[in-house]
């Protein structure tokens, strides 16, 4: 074994000692007079897989951007693998597989060519290139394309095909913003199938996710973002168990009576976390026990259209946190 | 052990060497290499676009050539001996053609790959840096520019227009114009914001082009526009060639010599400084 291999192998060593394979601490990321990101700290342990959730321009694809240390770091501190991506950006990003919003995949390369070329620029052998992309192909259910060309691939395929050249170099922290987005239902499920089963073995999944699933089908502990700062943090069922009850029933009253509904049912709430939403169509009551909610509502005269019971989601966890209204 | 170990900062310290070190940390990790690897896998399929670009200084050669020279006959070359037109133009065609390709490559080209297919973007996401995309980007302008001079020599060799010896240093004299003009047409590049940004490119080659003595010697203009044109990089190539191929070499030479390696130096070291400063923010 050559001298840097040794030096790479005693580098690892001493980042499992440091738990944290990702820590920043008042993390902040500004353009011009415009802060993005502002001032977030956070932890990604080894192995885990750690979320980002938020509305558009939360500042997420931003903190993306810095972890994989393609954008500078404004303020605050940000190790990665024990590293300052400041002055090691290749040397980190050698051990990163990216998958960014937008495919970068390259157009006037074949789908075999375009993992080939990718492990070559991280100076991985000819040698052993050749097996690794044809399983990545294989990963991708793309080996009977090998020799397409890109361009005209579906979305779906490109998104399968940038995740699976993010894998070439057998990274140890995968950074995927939004994975799924544009994919068909089917695509999805094989995708999270594929990335538990990184998960398995034993690589770290840092995602940005639109899809409230999506984030509690992968993620072990998750962060919302919200105009550039975080404003929640813990495991799915932890921040439902924080911002959220038990259940939610839904009712649906008569177009235009349901304000006024919401108005007299509000009297019906017992606990100190429940709460009452109305919107256009219907009536939400964040209750700890939804049907009993539904039974006071005909106690007091109240007969909605129809009636749904069902439990809290990380839905209404980010709904709570980040409003209903668009903000941009 | 480049080829076979995985990327590791120990070895790309190691080769990053002294000079470098004026540059920011992280923006170089040895491997151009694998830059210039992809270019050739690209055009290892459209070789045709490749092979267009070597008529266009033959087409010059043979219009003019034959056209002017029934015309103008012998003019006086280099060292004041007298020479064939047609020999006469030819090292500047050359000249031309090394800055004509390297410019098409590291404007048009690079353009687009920087702002429409990411292509940098995709690159700079792995281990590598600024510095080594723009060494293989315009190593590979470099590797064109050397193919159709290379060409263009070999047709002056056989239609007798090599006036010395010396003739062949033409050819590394055209990879160094080639290599000057694609590095600093790559750093003009980095700050055009549109493709109608790129016509400007056309305003200042064109000109060039035609005034930078091609056709005919400086000593037709006013002291003043010689100066000017003296000052400008085509006229170094036009100048540097001719007397190569008379076997000429005075003085000069060293300070063409010189012009070209400053304008390479300037221009790596801006490109690599904008990539940073563009894609990685
Ligand atoms: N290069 C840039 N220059 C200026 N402003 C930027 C730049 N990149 C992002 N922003 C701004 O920073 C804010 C956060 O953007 P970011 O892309 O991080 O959001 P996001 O959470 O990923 O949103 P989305 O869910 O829509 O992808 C936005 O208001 C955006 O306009
Ligand atoms: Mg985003």
């Amino acid at each position: 074994m050559s001298a840097p291999e040794t030096a790479e192998v005693l580098a690892r060593n001493s980042d499992e000692a440091a738990e944290a394979l990702i820590s920043a601490q008042g993390l902040t990321k500004r353009f011009a007079d415009f802060t993005a990101v502002d001032g977030i700290d956070f932890d990604v342990r080894r192995g885990e897989a750690f979320g980002f959730l938020g509305p558009n321009g939360a500042g997420k694809s931003s903190t993306m951007r810095m972890i994989g240390c393609v954008a500078p770091v404004t303020a605050g501190t940000l190790r990665i693998l024990g590293r300052d991506p400041a002055t090691q950006g290749p040397a980190i990003r050698a051990r990163l597989g990216v998958v960014p919003q937008q495919d970068t995949l390259d157009l006037e390369l074949t789908v075999r060519e375009n993992l080939y070329v990718y492990g070559r620029y991280f100076g991985m052998s000819r040698a052993a290139l050749r097996p690794k992309v044809d399983e990545l192909m294989d990963f991708a259910q793309l080996s009977e394309r090998a020799n397409a060309k890109v361009e005209p691939l579906s979305g779906g395929m490109k998104r399968r095909l940038t995740i699976a050249r993010s894998l070439i170099n057998d990274p140890e922290i995968l950074l995927l913003d939004e994975p799924t987005t544009g994919l068909d239902p089917q695509a999805r499920h094989v995708l999270w199938d594929r990335l538990y089963r990184l998960k398995q073995a034993g690589v770290t999944l840092v995602l940005t996710t639109h899809y409230m699933d999506e984030a509690e089908q992968l993620c072990d502990r998750l962060v919302v973002m919200d105009g550039g700062r975080i404003v929640a943090e813990g495991s799915p069922q932890e921040l439902i168990a924080a911002h959220s009850t038990r259940e939610v029933a839904e009712l649906r009253f008569a177009p235009g009576a349901n304000a006024a509904a919401a108005e007299r049912l509000s009297a019906a709430l017992t606990g100190d976390r429940e709460r009452i939403e109305a919107l256009p169509d219907r009536v939400l009551l964040y209750v700890a026990d939804g049907e009993r909610a539904v039974a006071r509502s005909h106690e007091i005269d109240l007969f909605p259209l129809s009636s749904l019971v069902r439990r809290s989601t990380l839905e209404d966890v980010f709904l709570r946190l980040t409003g209903r209204s668009l903000v941009d | 052990m480049t080829l076979e170990a995985p990327p590791t900062i120990a070895a790309s310290n190691a080769r990053a060497s002294i000079a470098l070190r004026v540059l920011p940390p992280g923006l170089y990790a040895g491997r151009g290499y694998v830059v210039l690897e992809r270019a050739f896998r690209v055009y290892r399929r459209s070789w045709m676009v490749i092979f267009s670009g070597f008529f266009e200084p033959l087409f010059y050669l043979f219009a003019l050539g034959t056209g002017l020279h029934k015309l103008v006959g012998t003019v006086l070359g280099p060292g004041g001996h007298p020479i064939s037109y047609t020999a006469f133009i030819a090292p500047a065609l050359l000249a031309s053609s090394a800055m004509n390709g390297a410019v098409y490559d590291s404007t048009m080209n690079v353009f687009f790959k920087m702002k429409y297919a990411k292509l940098y973007d995709a690159m700079l996401a792995t281990s590598l840096g600024p510095l080594d995309v723009a060494l293989g980007e315009i190593g590979w302008a470099l590797f064109r520019g050397g193919l159709y001079a290379a060409g263009f020599m070999i047709v002056m060799l056989v239609m007798g227009l090599m006036a010395s010896a010396w003739a062949v240093l033409m050819l590394p004299a055209a990879l160094l114009i080639a290599c000057a003009f694609g590095a600093v047409g790559m750093a003009v590049t980095s700050y055009m914001k549109s493709f109608q940004d790129l016509d400007l490119v056309q305003v200042a080659i064109l000109p060039m082009f035609l005034f930078s003595g091609t056709f005919y010697s400086l000593s037709v203009y006013p002291a003043w526009l010689r100066v000017v044109v003296e000052c400008l990089p085509l006229h170094h190539g036009i100048a540097m060639l001719r007397g190569l191929n008379s076997g000429v070499l005075d003085g000069a030479m060293i300070a063409h010599v010189a012009y070209f390696l400053v304008m390479a130096a300037v221009g790596l070291v801006v490109t690599a400084r904008r990539l940073d400063r563009l894609l990685l923010r």
